[in-house]
């Protein structure tokens, strides 16, 4: 009771999805096995989205800072990763690339963050809105602005589960499972890593007071280094199943 | 005014100068501060009472002058390095992490004298969960001594105020500090809360032996606690010495005993 008096507005969201879940089923006539897979695919494109948005809790959760500039961030990554295996091979790429984003983490902390430390929250905020404009044009500048693809070598080919049991099977694109299950570990090493771990205290002590955080030895420069470095490694991975699905390109 | 063995001197600041565009908040102080002993600062309002504390802590930089720590002197210093060096603060407009735990927030102070790896945190090895574990045997040392057991486990942004800063002096308690500074340890508390942290200070003191820079509005708190007093006005100092003899000092006398605040 004292659950649903402190989360009503989750509980009235989950009666609403699971309505909206079920009235398909009871009033369509579709097949079953068509249902779900159409479930799946929107599931997926929630999966896509959450590893934008981790990015984004990530950075707000360390540093306070709302991050404006997380998509813009996807989209370099993702452009990166897309030139750079055109010419290398994908492991080399991925290794480049995570360079490449840590170093941003540096240049941002740097350029942008250093001068700021005890700033107002919407200070930051609109220094990220600079950030990501910049990332924007930068990305363009260094890589083109065409269209471009990654493959990262799954079969894009679908396969058929569960044949047996509806009629007509379900098709699963292999991508999007492989896509699910990282989406699925990075959510789970990084909550045991910011709720269990001391560094994780850490962290969330620096968002909470920049200050206060200081004053009991945390160095907030470096701290920022290896959170926007992280950030920058999951709009990687975020960046590169999502190219891999849709092409990589401005709309992103 | 006890009896504790006043020690060599650990801390001395020298001809600090401060000014932040147009306002001069410390103009020339010098003073020290002696190893056990509880030395305060005091002036009216705006005095640069809590400039120099930041100073001292490396949060200010000064455009002038010099902070020797333990033997070290420098300019420039950064507040995570003088932590490291055994400087601890609490703060005269509460900072703790509101999101946490009374618990966990004093946690944090034990955050430098944590080794273990990142990594054998996050998958809790054996040694890094011993750590914890030992950590935080001395944090609930610490909770005890302030007598803030029933609200360990509370997020600190619901506690009273009063209870707040107890949490905010058990975190810089927990960092075993060479030297604290307190920015107005009791500002804004009853009469009651005030004699107890009054008490913790003198405990604190008297049972380690930490070295305390306290600022204070308080004159009878002041008497009461200090061994010796800096009196600061408009960023000068104009005072320094015993209780007594601040208290008998003219130029003291005008400048801020006069002030009702
Ligand atoms: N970060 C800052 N930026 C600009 N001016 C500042 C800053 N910090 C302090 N000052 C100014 O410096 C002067 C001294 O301030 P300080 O906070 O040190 O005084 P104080 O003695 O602690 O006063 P109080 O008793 O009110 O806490 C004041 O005029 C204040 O406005
Ligand atoms: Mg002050």
């Amino acid at each position: 009771m004292k659950f649903l008096a402190t989360q009503w507005p989750v509980a009235a969201l989950a009666v609403l999805l699971a309505l909206g879940l079920a009235a398909p089923l009871a009033i369509g006539d579709a097949p079953v096995g068509f249902y779900i897979e159409v479930l799946l695919g929107g599931l997926m494109a929630g999966v896509l989205y959450s590893l934008v948005a981790l990015g984004f809790v990530l950075i707000y959760k360390a540093s306070g800072v709302f991050n404006f500039a997380q998509g813009a961030m996807v989209l370099f990554a993702a452009l990166s990763m897309a030139r750079m295996t055109e010419v290398m091979p994908f492991l080399v790429a991925l290794l480049l690339a995570t360079g490449i984003m840590v170093l941003l983490a540096f240049a941002i902390e740097k350029a942008v963050l250093r001068p700021l430390v005890n700033q107002d929250g919407a200070v930051l905020l609109m220094a990220t809105i600079g950030i990501s404009y910049f990332l924007d044009g930068f990305g363009q500048t260094l890589w083109g602005s065409d269209i471009y693809n990654i493959d990262l070598g799954i079969s894009k080919e679908p396969i058929l589960i569960l044949d047996g049991v509806f009629q007509g099977g379900i098709l699963v694109s292999q991508e999007d499972i492989i896509a699910a299950v990282t989406a699925a570990v990075l959510v789970g090493a990084l909550a045991v890593f910011f709720q269990r771990t001391p560094v994780g205290r850490a962290l969330r002590a620096v968002a909470d007071d920049h200050q206060a955080a200081q004053s009991i030895g945390i160095p907030l420069n470096r701290i920022w280094v290896i959170v926007w470095s992280v950030a920058g490694f999951v709009a990687l991975v975020a960046g590169m199943v999502w190219g891999s699905k849709l092409g990589v390109q401005f709309s992103l | 005014m006890n009896a504790r063995h006043i020690g060599e001197r650990i801390l001395a600041v020298e001809d600090i100068t401060l000014s932040f565009g147009g306002v001069q908040a410390l103009a020339g102080v010098s003073f020290d501060v002696r190893e056990h002993e509880i030395r305060a600062i005091i002036g009216p309002n705006g005095a640069g009472k809590s400039s120099m504390l930041n100073v001292i802590n490396g949060v200010y930089q000064p455009q002038r002058g010099a902070v020797t720590f333990l033997g070290e002197k420098r300019r420039h210093m950064e507040p995570h390095r003088t932590a490291k060096q055994g400087i601890a603060r609490t703060f005269q407009n509460l900072a703790l992490f509101k999101g946490m735990t009374a618990l966990d927030n004093i946690m944090t102070g034990r955050n430098l004298k944590m080794k273990s790896s990142l990594l054998a945190q996050a998958i809790r090895l054996g040694p890094a969960e011993r750590e914890e574990l030992r950590h935080r045997e001395y944090v609930e040392r610490i909770i005890d001594f302030l007598e803030i057991q029933a609200y360990r486990k509370t997020p600190v942004g619901r506690l009273p105020y009063g209870l707040q800063k107890r949490v905010d002096l058990g975190r810089a308690l927990a960092m075993e500090p060479r030297l604290l500074l307190l920015d107005e340890p009791m500002a804004g508390m009853n009469v009651e809360e005030r004699r107890d942290m009054c008490r913790f200070i003198l405990d604190v003191n008297d049972e380690f032996g930490t070295t305390i820079v306290l600022i204070e509005h308080d004159m009878g708190v002041v008497m009461d606690l200090s061994d010796r007093v800096v009196v600061l006005d408009y960023g000068k100092k104009i005072g320094d010495g015993t209780p007594d003899e601040v208290r008998n000092n003219q130029a003291v006398i005008d400048a801020y005993l006069g002030v009702q605040h």
